[in-house]
Formats: structure tokens, C-alpha cells, sequence
């Protein structure tokens, strides 16, 4: 008994069984998240489809691709894939504009600031569904909305924006939503950028622009990297404001990745195809997080350089 | 001097100007839920008005609305315990027991939660299918929780790098074995890093709606997300009023919750890249 007690002041073998405690989770992480890609990889070289139960198989070594030519042969493709990336592009671009410009705002003592912060943080807060429902019924219906109203004072009748500039229409409700979350992470970047700095820039001589340009913004940069990185990830991904407001029309004009594959799987049962479809999401969506960690790392080896 | 400080008030009425407006349609969608249906869709819009509690009686009372709250709040609550199960002991092991490999697989774990959730969506839901998981809340609570997992891991590997290791060293030279140090060190020091971390996993969970859907569709398993995307077209006696009164409730718990944890919400949004 008392020789263990001494003992314990050295690390005891026994202790370095504890690294194995991450085991549970990582093995729960690996069954959920990578067994089904595995079986998306394999249905791909399928031309299973559930309305054709017969047709459930393995096309064989020559067959295999099929599913992918089809795809690459289909102007669908490149429509659905061109809609995805205007998309996130236009939604990343006008919300690093505008939640930069609003972090600065906030970045100034004034009264009134923390209602200010939680009052502009709401709209990512909010369930996107809802938010989508908000947007199609209350605010742009044709004959209700509260801004189809307010439009009649200009002469445009009963407009609806959802079916006049679909693709607008979701970048600017989605820009709404994602607003909030670039300022939140832009203005912690502003935060965190010491006093002195600013004043030891400004005893040199440095003005409003050129503080912006030489001190501020390279201060910022590893915040806007990690801001529009993550974000790109996500808006990848949209489904939920699509289908609600536009499902994914006029035609395909608001179909993104996500919303095709939703298609090809649960309206045309074409499990095949839809995982191919798959397949080219999560491969793009690799090529964003192999970014997105090639900054963490990056960042990591300067703090610990600093 | 005086030009700045009116410069600096310009700044800060523009501030609130748009702070507003951006919560506006917000504040518009929980005004309409007070006003009767004919008050709702009239013109010009009123601002002023005698509120009416009668939507959120009938949208809430007279409607699937608590059963898909219970859904919701039972998915939640239950997806969120799992992941802190599994992901307590993961954050300890990985805070101070860390190997080799440690920092490859908290890089590694934080990928998982980027994947397109569309990439898996179709396996999922056969795999789901063949499971018997398909329609049921221990289907969305098992991928709520893998969702949720690579968040707790990341947030409370660091809170617990951030508690004093000396307290945990005396525990264990008093013989504490891994469950008193945990149970009786840890966790207590732990509880305000758990609350927020759940908070922002509750935000995450309350407002998920692609596995949702395509997984299930009946009012025993279905969370509130998937009942308010019907809204998408006018709903039996739910019209514009009574549909913002169902919006609005739906979405009060997680602007509360965000609010309340707005402090760790960019550590949170970011898995702990931003401190």
C-alpha cells in the first residue's frame, strides 16, 4: 500500500493506458462519418435504383463509371455545379464586405454596443427554415410581403422576387444569415490586436488608410482566412433556404450540389447516380478543408514562433 | 476634436441604424404573431396595434407544434448527452495524455464536422433502412451526436489545458483514480465550459434540417425544423399570423441560447481556432 503511494509521485505505467480513453469516440466518429463515404463510393459503381428494385448490382470493372460519365456528359452537371459556386462565391464576397465593415463599426466603445452586437448576431441564430419561411411569406410574397408593398410605391406590382431573381434572391437571404458570423469572428480579430500596436503605428506617423492597410489587415488576415474558409465550407453545403424558398427553380436556376443530390436520391431513387454526386461534393469540399487546416497550422506555428 | 466626436456619433447612429435593420424582419415576424390574420396581410402595414395571443394559441395548442417540440427537445437533449459521454474522455486523453498522433487527429476530428452531410445522405439513409434507424429519433440523435462530437472535443480539450494542472497533480498524489479525478477535479472546474460548449451545440442540433428531412418524416421522430419547412406553402389553419407565431417559438430557444453564450460563440464557431 505505501510503496504505491510512493510510486505515484512518478508516472505510472498505468497512466499512459489513459490515451487509449480517446478510443470510444474516435471509433464512434470513424464508424459514422467514414463507413458511409465508403458505401457512397461503392454505391456509385452501382446502378442501383430503389424504384427498380431488380437493378440493385455492382456494373462490373468496365461498367463501373458509368455513373460518372453520365454525369460529365450531362449539361445538368455543369449547370448545378456553376449555380453552386456563384452561389457561395457571391454569399462569402458581400458578406466579407459587409460583416468587415460592421466589425469595424462595432470595434468602437459607444452606447448602445452590446444591443447592437446582439441584435446583429440574431439572424445566424436564427433555424435557416424559419428564416426562409420568414423571408418567403412575411417579407417577399407577391401579394402580402412586406416588401412587395413597399414596392408599389415605385410602380413595381406584385413582385416576387423568388421567381423574378431566384439565385439573388437566396444570395441575399443566405448574406443576411451569414453577415453576423464574419463580424463575430472579424471583430474578435480587431480585438485582439493590441493597443499598443495602434498607438506605436500612430506616434510613427500612420493615418486611418494606411493603419487599415499595413496594420490592422495583416493583423486580420489568419481571422479572414478561418472567417471565409469555414463559411465557404457551409454555404457548400445549403440546402435548407433552397428548398424552402425556391426548391431549387425556376428550373435548376437556384440547384445547387446538395439540392441535386437530394433530387437524384429521394425524388428519382437513383442511388447510384446520387452518390456519385456525392462523391463530387465531398471532394470539393476536401479541397476547402485541406486549406482551411493548412491555416490552422500555419497559425499554430506562429503563435508558438511568437 | 469637434468633428471627430460628430463623426464618432454619425458612426454610432449608422451602427444602430443598421443593428436594426438587420433584425428587423425578426422583430416583424414576432409583431405579425400578435396580430390577427386580416391585420397580417393588411395595408399599409401597422406598427401599432392591440396585440392578440389567439395565433400562439392556435399555432401552438391546435397544431403538431408540441409534438415536434418534444421531438426536437428530446433529439437534443439526448445527441448532446451522447456526444459529452464519448467526448469527455476524448478531450481528457487528448488534453493530457497527448501521443504522437494527438494533433493529427484533433485536426483530423475537426474535419469530420466540414463534410458535406449531401456526400453521405444517400448510404446513410439505406444504411438507416437496413439498421431500422430510418423514421426514428435514435437515428438523428446517433449523427447529431458525431455532428456535435468534433465541437465538444476541440472546446473542452481546451478548457481543461486551461485549468490549473497543479490541482489535478494533488489529486492524484492523494490517490484519486481516473473516476474521482474526473468526477471529483475535473468536471466540477469544468461545468461552465459544458454549459457553454452544450449551448452552442443545442444551437447547432435545434437548427439542423438536411438529415432532418431526408431522414425523417412522421410526427414521432420528425424535429421542429422539418414542421416549419412545410410552411413553405400556406398549411391548413396556419396562415401568415399563425405561421409566424409557429416560426417564432421555434426559434426563441436558440436566439436565447446564443445570446446567453455569446461570449464563446466565435470560439464555438470556429471549434476553438479563435479564442
Amino acid at each position: 500500500m505505501a510503496s504505491t503511494t510512493l510510486n505515484s509521485k512518478t508516472p505510472k505505467p498505468k497512466l499512459e493506458l489513459r490515451k487509449y480513453l480517446s478510443s470510444p469516440g474516435l471509433l464512434f466518429l470513424i464508424i459514422v462519418t467514414q463507413v458511409p463515404f465508403i458505401v457512397a463510393i461503392y454505391f456509385s459503381f452501382t446502378n442501383w435504383n430503389l424504384l427498380r428494385p431488380t437493378s440493385k448490382g455492382f456494373m462490373g470493372v468496365s461498367q463501373m463509371f458509368r455513373n460518372y460519365g453520365r454525369i460529365l456528359t450531362d449539361n445538368t452537371f455543369y449547370s448545378v455545379i456553376w449555380n453552386t459556386l456563384v452561389l457561395t462565391i457571391s454569399v462569402v464576397v458581400i458578406t466579407f464586405v459587409l460583416g468587415l465593415a460592421l466589425a469595424l463599426l462595432l470595434n468602437r466603445p459607444f452606447p448602445g454596443r452590446a444591443l447592437a452586437r446582439t441584435l446583429l448576431i440574431s439572424p445566424f441564430l436564427m433555424m435557416p427554415v424559419a428564416a426562409a419561411v420568414l423571408w418567403k411569406n412575411v417579407m417577399l410574397d407577391s401579394s402580402t410581403g412586406l416588401i412587395s408593398y413597399y414596392l408599389h410605391f415605385f410602380g413595381v406590382n406584385s413582385f416576387y422576387a423568388p421567381q423574378a431573381f431566384p439565385m439573388p434572391t437566396i444570395i441575399a437571404v443566405l448574406s443576411w444569415q451569414w453577415i453576423p458570423f464574419v463580424m463575430l469572428i472579424l471583430l474578435a480579430g480587431l480585438q485582439s490586436l493590441p493597443d499598443s500596436t495602434l498607438e506605436a503605428a500612430s506616434i510613427d506617423g500612420a493615418t486611418g488608410p494606411s493603419m487599415f492597410r499595413f496594420i490592422v489587415l495583416p493583423h486580420l488576415q489568419r481571422f479572414i482566412e478561418i472567417a471565409l474558409l469555414l463559411e465557404t465550407i457551409f454555404i457548400l453545403s445549403e440546402f435548407g433556404i433552397i428548398f424552402v424558398i425556391t426548391t431549387g427553380g425556376p428550373g435548376i436556376q437556384t440547384t445547387n450540389l446538395p439540392y441535386q443530390i437530394f433530387l437524384e436520391a429521394f425524388s428519382r431513387w437513383n442511388v447510384g447516380r446520387a452518390s456519385a454526386y456525392g462523391i463530387f461534393a465531398v471532394v470539393l469540399a476536401n479541397i476547402i478543408i485541406v486549406l482551411f487546416l493548412r491555416v490552422l497550422n500555419k497559425s499554430d506555428e506562429v503563435e508558438t514562433a511568437a | 476634436m469637434r468633428q471627430s466626436k460628430l463623426t464618432g456619433n454619425l458612426l454610432t447612429v449608422l451602427t444602430l441604424f443598421i443593428a436594426f435593420a438587420m433584425f428587423f424582419p425578426i422583430l416583424w415576424m414576432f409583431m405579425t404573431s400578435f396580430k390577427t390574420e386580416a391585420m397580417a396581410i393588411s395595408f399599409p402595414p401597422k406598427f401599432f396595434f392591440t396585440p392578440t395571443f389567439e395565433n400562439w394559441r392556435v399555432a401552438i395548442f391546435e397544431s403538431p407544434f408540441l409534438r415536434y417540440l418534444r421531438n426536437t427537445v428530446s433529439i437534443t437533449f439526448f445527441s448532446t448527452i451522447l456526444a459529452l459521454v464519448i467526448g469527455i474522455p476524448t478531450a481528457y486523453a487528448m488534453a493530457f495524455y497527448p501521443t504522437k498522433r494527438t494533433n493529427s487527429s484533433m485536426l483530423w476530428i475537426m474535419s469530420t464536422r466540414m463534410l458535406p452531410p449531401a456526400g453521405v445522405i444517400v448510404p446513410i439513409y439505406v444504411l438507416f433502412n437496413n439498421l431500422h434507424l430510418l423514421n426514428t429519433q435514435l437515428g438523428l440523435v446517433i449523427l447529431y451526436a458525431a455532428m456535435n462530437f468534433p465541437l465538444i472535443v476541440w472546446m473542452l480539450r481546451s478548457f481543461m489545458l486551461d485549468l490549473p494542472y497543479e490541482i489535478i497533480e494533488a489529486a492524484r498524489l492523494d490517490g484519486a483514480n481516473l473516476w474521482q479525478e474526473l468526477r471529483q477535479v475535473i468536471l466540477p472546474l469544468l461545468i461552465p465550459g459544458i454549459a457553454a460548449t452544450s449551448l452552442l451545440a443545442l444551437i447547432f442540433t435545434w437548427n439542423e434540417f438536411f438529415l432532418a428531412v431526408n431522414l425523417t418524416s412522421s410526427l414521432d421522430a420528425a424535429p421542429l425544423s422539418v414542421y416549419i419547412s412545410t410552411f413553405k406553402a400556406a398549411q391548413g389553419n396556419l396562415f401568415i399570423a399563425k405561421m409566424s407565431a409557429a416560426a417564432t417559438a421555434a426559434v426563441i430557444p436558440v436566439l436565447v441560447a446564443g445570446w446567453v453564450a455569446q461570449k464563446q460563440l466565435v470560439t464555438g464557431l470556429t471549434m476553438g481556432a479563435i479564442k
